[in-house]
């Protein structure tokens, strides 16, 4: 007992009150809630123009047009944008009904992968074959989202019977999807290389629209965002993920089947993740390699988040993401710049954006204005 | 009882806790610990034990009042300062690290800089001989029963050098041989020269192994007896006070007919405990059932099986249909098959927001959960919980700003309004109720009692869990009292005693025949 007499002399420590104190908002008016973003955005972008000028003395404005140049300078730069856009924000729709359910699913990479992967195999397999383009492409489809869906349930079976942890199970099938896609191109194409690419995948591209090849997937994605609207809000399936997602207690205790919309749930996600694997396979590349969802399954869970969940600001959230790795791109090349100083400004920019959700969550009252509203 | 040395280990003085400006859960308590003696601490749910306790070991810091160790005025301003003065305090929950062994979980947070785990778990092997535990220093606490890891938590305070021990419900979660286990423990430590206050509600346990009996009611101390010099009766008599009148209404039951029968229900959990044994009763059309006990005695898990949230380990539930009189068997069923049964069984859960409600979901969405099943299409229609929401908002006077607010964002009566119009609007023809006025305002409760009675005169039957005697004397046309997860009487609500039930609350039957 070392503080013996220590603790004898403490008395109480005197009522004070803090210097700030932090209460909880109930509501917030649109207007503020705008206000504090966009002063949030304008605050990182003088941060960022200060940050520029010292470390590597360009313009900053100059950057920021060049970063803006980046995504939209050209008819064919703005469609490959909007073309990523439309892939990040679809996989962000996948993963958004799990995590409505609080089901942490980690593993929407995998899950795309092995809907591509899916997709590549079957473009080989029935490459000599006499099926129509059409057939085959249905085929592929059925494939894909067969094989998100097996990466979806198998966590999400195991969670609801054996209570195994999602995120970690999740995240390990990531990489299972992965070496089979390099076990796959090892057979597909012996010579070595690491991509299989549109050499080998002769058939079951995705026809174009209107002469553009990105057309179809964003037209196909803008749908999927608004089924989705409907589904989370306005279906039975919506409500019970709900349910299921604020307390488990209640939906036994209305009788609903947990397990049931767990599996269901995330048979949902893979499915979609999968249709995402085969659009990017099938659609636009023609070509599979392991890296070919680019870390997309794991930034589109910053988008579900950033947007509450909420697909229609996923729209947003994802066209940020998107523009800020497309414009840190060409600055890159375009200033000569060293690839990590676009990182920088791309983490400056989301420190804000995310870190001011706390000033619209929570009020700040200070000592000195506490005291003169008491008065 | 022979060596009680009359030196104060503790004495408390005028100790006074308040919460917000309403709730008095201590108003001027003194209370005196003797060295060397077990000091049981009675009194019903809410008398204000568990914040005593807690202002002594360093968790809450009285308002007013004071408190001394062995004679020297004191103030305790952490469980660090009262583990400093020798305080230690065994909680009902464990607070323990699943994956560290016994050892590792005693000496974690000690701060001496000379850490050997094996001087260490050789000191907890010979604290554990000394008092008699059945302790193993190096088993994992993940694969301990219920008894070993209350075992850790004392060992764990007596390691750090407490000589004032308290122990809250400490039998609680034990079986009757463990139970006795642990009081030739107690027993041991009393000898050593340890103090020890227990809480309990079990009178025979307060008899067993007191020296002496402090009694709360409401925050306030009735009086310390001592244990050889008093009776079970007078002490229920100090518990539960002078009745009084509450005026609730009570009308007549109407040609009451029997709904709903439970036929020897046992419930025993996965540790071995059991929860509820041999439970018979029949609930009746027209009629309130109370349902009275300790906090913990198995009414929960009682309504939770009927109501087809748990299966039992034995026993028979069997509804009645009003309409055709057929028998309808209920045991292990799903809330869905019930109702795909044509039961008509609601049921207003003890934890509103956790369970009955969805907090973070408005009143609409609330009203959706019965509902949301209704109609052949896979979109959900929320026009008739709107409805419904509206309605009960108007007829019960929800104060809220409108039917899309969430209901966590209302007040405890609110949340409770909207969670009973629900359960009555699908008009049942059982309605259970577990605490349903716990928090509320006069007000609230009063409506709430109305709500019910006007169930029992449209032909429901109820059951109505409470946890103030007045309300159930009141209230109720019959009274079923559990104690220790068995039924130790069914009185009639219109004749019976305040301290007729008291003591039949706190007075488990011996079942040394059937323990295993």
């Amino acid at each position: 007992m070392p503080n013996k007499t220590e603790a004898l002399k403490k008395g109480p420590k005197p009522e004070r009150d803090p210097l700030v104190s932090i209460t909880r908002r109930t509501d917030i008016p649109l207007w503020l809630g705008i206000l504090i973003r966009a002063g949030a955005i304008l605050i990182a972008l003088v941060l960022c123009g200060f940050a520029t000028k010292l470390v590597t003395g360009n313009d900053p404005i100059s950057v920021y047009i060049k970063m803006f140049e980046g995504a939209f300078g050209t008819a064919n730069k703005t469609w490959f944008t909007f073309h990523e856009l439309a892939i990040l924000l679809g996989i962000s729709l996948a993963v958004t009904p799990a995590f409505r359910m609080k089901f942490w699913n980690i593993g929407a990479e995998g899950q795309v992968l092995i809907g591509g992967l899916a997709a590549a195999v079957c473009m080989v397999a029935f490459s000599g074959s006499s099926i129509s383009d059409g057939l085959l492409i249905v085929i592929m489809l059925i494939s894909s989202i067969f094989a998100g869906v097996i990466w979806g349930v198998l966590p999400a079976a195991c969670k609801a019977i054996w209570k195994t942890n999602e995120t970690l199970f999740t995240l390990l099938m990531n990489y299972i999807a992965m070496y089979l896609i390099d076990f796959f191109i090892e057979k597909a194409d012996p010579s070595g290389s690491h991509t299989v690419d549109s050499n080998t995948l002769v058939r079951g591209w995705l026809p174009e629209i209107a002469g553009q090849k990105y057309l179809l997937d964003i037209l196909l994605v803008a749908l999927l965002t608004v089924i989705m609207f409907v589904y989370l809000n306005y279906s039975k399936h919506g409500y019970e993920i709900s349910v299921v997602g604020e307390s488990e207690n209640t939906a036994r205790y209305v009788g609903i089947n947990v397990k049931k919309v767990i599996i269901r749930t995330m048979a949902v996600s893979g499915a979609i993740c999968g249709i995402i694997g085969f659009l990017v396979v099938s659609g636009v590349s023609h070509s599979i390699d392991k890296n070919f969802v680019k870390g997309r399954g794991f930034t589109a869970i910053m988008v579900s988040w950033l947007a509450k969940f909420n697909p229609f600001m996923m729209v947003a959230a994802a066209f940020l993401l998107v523009f800020l790795e497309r414009g840190s791109d060409a600055i890159t090349t375009a200033f000569d710049m060293n690839a990590s100083f676009s990182d920088i400004l791309t983490g400056i920019i989301l420190f804000f954006i995310i870190g001011c959700e706390f000033f619209i969550n929570y009020k700040l009252r200070f000592r000195s204005k506490a005291k003169k509203e008491a008065e | 009882m022979s060596n009680i040395d009359k030196n104060y280990a503790l004495q408390l003085e005028h100790v006074t806790k308040t919460f917000g400006s309403k709730v008095i859960a201590n108003k001027d308590v003194d209370l005196d610990l003797y060295s060397g003696e077990v000091l049981a601490i009675l009194g019903e749910n809410g008398s204000g034990k568990t914040t005593l306790m807690n202002m002594i070991s360093g968790i809450y810091h009285p308002d007013a009042g004071d408190i001394y160790v062995k004679g020297n005025h004191v103030t305790i301003n952490s469980p660090k300062d009262a583990f400093a003065l020798g305080i230690g305090m065994v909680h009902q929950h464990f607070k323990l690290v699943d994956v560290f062994t016994a050892t590792e979980n005693i000496v974690l947070g000690i701060e001496d800089g000379k850490f050997n785990l094996k001087t260490a778990a050789a000191k907890v092997a010979e604290i554990s001989s000394r008092y008699g535990f059945d302790l193993d220093p190096y088993k994992k606490i993940y694969t301990m029963s219920v008894s070993e890891k209350q075992t850790v938590e004392i060992v764990k305070v007596l390691y750090r050098g407490a000589d004032i021990l308290i122990l809250d419900e400490p039998t609680a979660v034990l079986t009757p041989q463990e139970t006795e286990k642990l009081f030739n423990v107690i027993r041991r430590m009393r000898e050593d020269g340890k103090s020890i206050m227990i809480i309990t509600h079990k009178l025979h346990e307060v008899m067993a192994i007191s020296d002496r009996v402090a009694v709360l009611r409401k925050g306030e101390h009735i009086a310390t007896v001592n244990t050889s010099e008093t009776n079970e009766t007078e002490l229920t008599d100090m518990m539960v006070g002078k009745r009084v009148s509450l005026n609730i209404e009570r009308t007549a039951a109407e040609n009451p007919q029997d709904r709903l029968t439970v036929k020897n229900l046992d419930l025993v959990s996965h540790e071995g405990v059991k929860i509820l044994s041999g439970i018979s009763f029949t609930a009746r059309s027209g009629e309130i059932l109370g349902v009275a006990g300790v906090a913990g005695s198995g009414q929960r898990e009682l309504l939770e099986i009927i109501a087809g949230l748990q299966s039992p380990t034995g026993g028979e539930i069997t509804y009645v249909d009003p309409e055709s009189g057929a028998d309808v068997d209920l045991r292990s069923k799903t809330p869905l098959q019930i109702r795909d049964l044509g039961v008509r069984l609601s049921f207003v859960p003890e934890d509103r927001l956790g369970m009955g409600l969805v907090g973070n979901m408005d009143i609409i969405d609330n009203m959706m959960l019965r509902s949301y099943r209704k109609g052949h299409t896979a979109f959900v229609d929320r026009q008739p919980p709107k409805e419904l929401a509206e309605n009960i908002i108007k007829s019960l006077e929800v104060v809220t700003p409108s039917a899309k607010t969430q209901v966590r964002k209302l007040s405890g009566g609110n949340v409770q309004k909207v969670l009973v119009g629900r359960e009555i609007a699908s008009s049942p023809t059982v309605l259970m109720a577990a605490y349903p006025v716990r928090g509320l305002d006069i007000n609230s409760s009063y409506m709430i009692y109305n709500l019910l009675n006007a169930q029992k005169n449209n032909g429901v039957a109820v059951i109505f869990v409470g946890e103030d005697l007045d309300v159930l004397l009141e209230l109720c046309d019959r009274i079923m009292v559990i104690c220790g997860g068995r039924i130790s009487g069914i009185v009639d609500g219109r004749t019976a005693k305040k301290e007729e039930i008291g003591l039949l609350m706190t007075k488990a039957k011996e079942d040394h025949g059937d323990a295993e």
